[in-house]
């Protein structure tokens, strides 16, 4: 296969492992939903873990999209 | 890698590609037995948010009151702001790496911020320099865990009540994840802020080949919006970054004062 047409593929693959990282979003935003309208007085004191959560989460998704980026601009 | 990158970029459309930003330029060559340890843009910006902090700290509580102003305010918000997040991670044992905790944050904070204002440099998007903050923290974790503990520190490898028969799968499993530490560490704040000005400005391009594209004109000021959203999204991204760095820092040194105890 020509090396450049296989670099492209390989960012675009790489970048499907950003659903995984949709999926943990969904799930992590979804429940915290759920359990925050189920005792809304106690959802502001998790606010911070939330937001933890989200950051460790997103990162993740990041991580491959940093194999793309580098796929296109430094190989 | 990013000599390479600048290189690429520089090369393909003349400095103007979304890696461009992040080229090091040589302000001042330096050569020290060998090595290349030139003053660059990177180092000018990391002296300008050092003392841009240190500023805004003196300033903030040159006259403190027991009525703080806003400046004021602001200072203590941050400071027990940290003070908290170390002292919920790591307990009231934990309380002298507090220096430590906070300037990591606020120097983490300060240089994401400052990387966010147009033609800046973001230090951070680096991994030389979150590499480099990382191994601080897990050297230090490491240091402080062998002189208070001995050898009682490896016990972090082997958590409590594990059946005997778990043993040697435990430990290579948590040797391998304390390694890991400050790989990933560095590559989240790193990837973070690559990332997020890569994306603000690939979606700052659209805006510019549509304007030029005649009648798609009228369709210019979507990536506009998105490019405004975008940026707000990185302000936020600035600071959770710094706060994850942070409070990953406390959750690590918690290992080094409490070994054994998980």
């Amino acid at each position: 296969m020509d090396p450049v047409a296989a670099k492209y593929i390989g960012a675009g693959l790489a970048c499907v492992g950003m659903a995984g990282t949709a999926i943990g979003l969904g799930i992590l935003f979804g429940q915290f939903l759920s359990g925050a309208l189920r005792n809304p007085s106690a959802a502001d004191g998790q606010r911070g873990t939330l937001l933890l959560g989200f950051a460790l989460t997103e990162a993740l998704g990041i991580f491959s999209l940093l194999i793309a980026l580098l796929l296109l601009f430094a190989l | 890698m990013f000599e390479g990158l600048g290189a690429v970029a520089a090369g393909a459309d003349g400095g103007q590609g979304p890696i461009a930003q992040f080229e090091l330029k040589t302000l001042v060559p330096i050569k020290l037995f060998g090595f290349d340890a030139s003053f660059t843009n990177s180092s000018a910006f990391m002296m300008l948010t050092t003392g841009a902090v240190v500023a805004f700290l003196l300033i903030a509580m040159s006259n403190r009151s027991l009525v703080p102003n806003r400046l004021q305010s602001v200072a203590e918000l941050i400071y027990s702001f940290v003070a908290t997040t170390v002292r919920e991670n790591v307990g009231e044992a934990g309380m002298k790496f507090f220096p430590l905790v906070f300037s990591l944050f606020i120097f983490v904070l300060a240089l994401n911020l400052l990387g966010m204002v147009p033609g800046g440099f973001t230090v951070t998007s680096h991994i030389i320099i979150t590499a480099a903050l990382a191994m601080l923290v897990i050297g230090i974790v490491i240091v402080y865990g062998l002189m208070k503990h001995g050898l009682g520190f490896f016990k972090l490898f082997l958590p409590s009540d594990v059946p005997v028969w778990l043993v040697p799968i435990m430990i290579p499993i948590e040797v391998l994840s304390f390694l890991s530490r400050p790989i990933s560490l560095s590559v989240r704040l790193f990837a973070n802020m690559l990332a997020g000005h890569i994306a603000l400005k690939i979606f700052a391009g659209f805006v510019g080949t549509l304007l030029f594209a005649g009648g798609w004109a009228i369709l210019a000021p979507i990536p506009l919006a998105l490019t405004v959203a975008l940026t707000a999204l990185e302000f936020l991204v600035a600071f959770l970054q710094a706060y994850v760095f942070a409070v990953l820092t406390c959750i690590y040194l918690n290992d080094a004062v409490h070994a054994g105890h998980h």
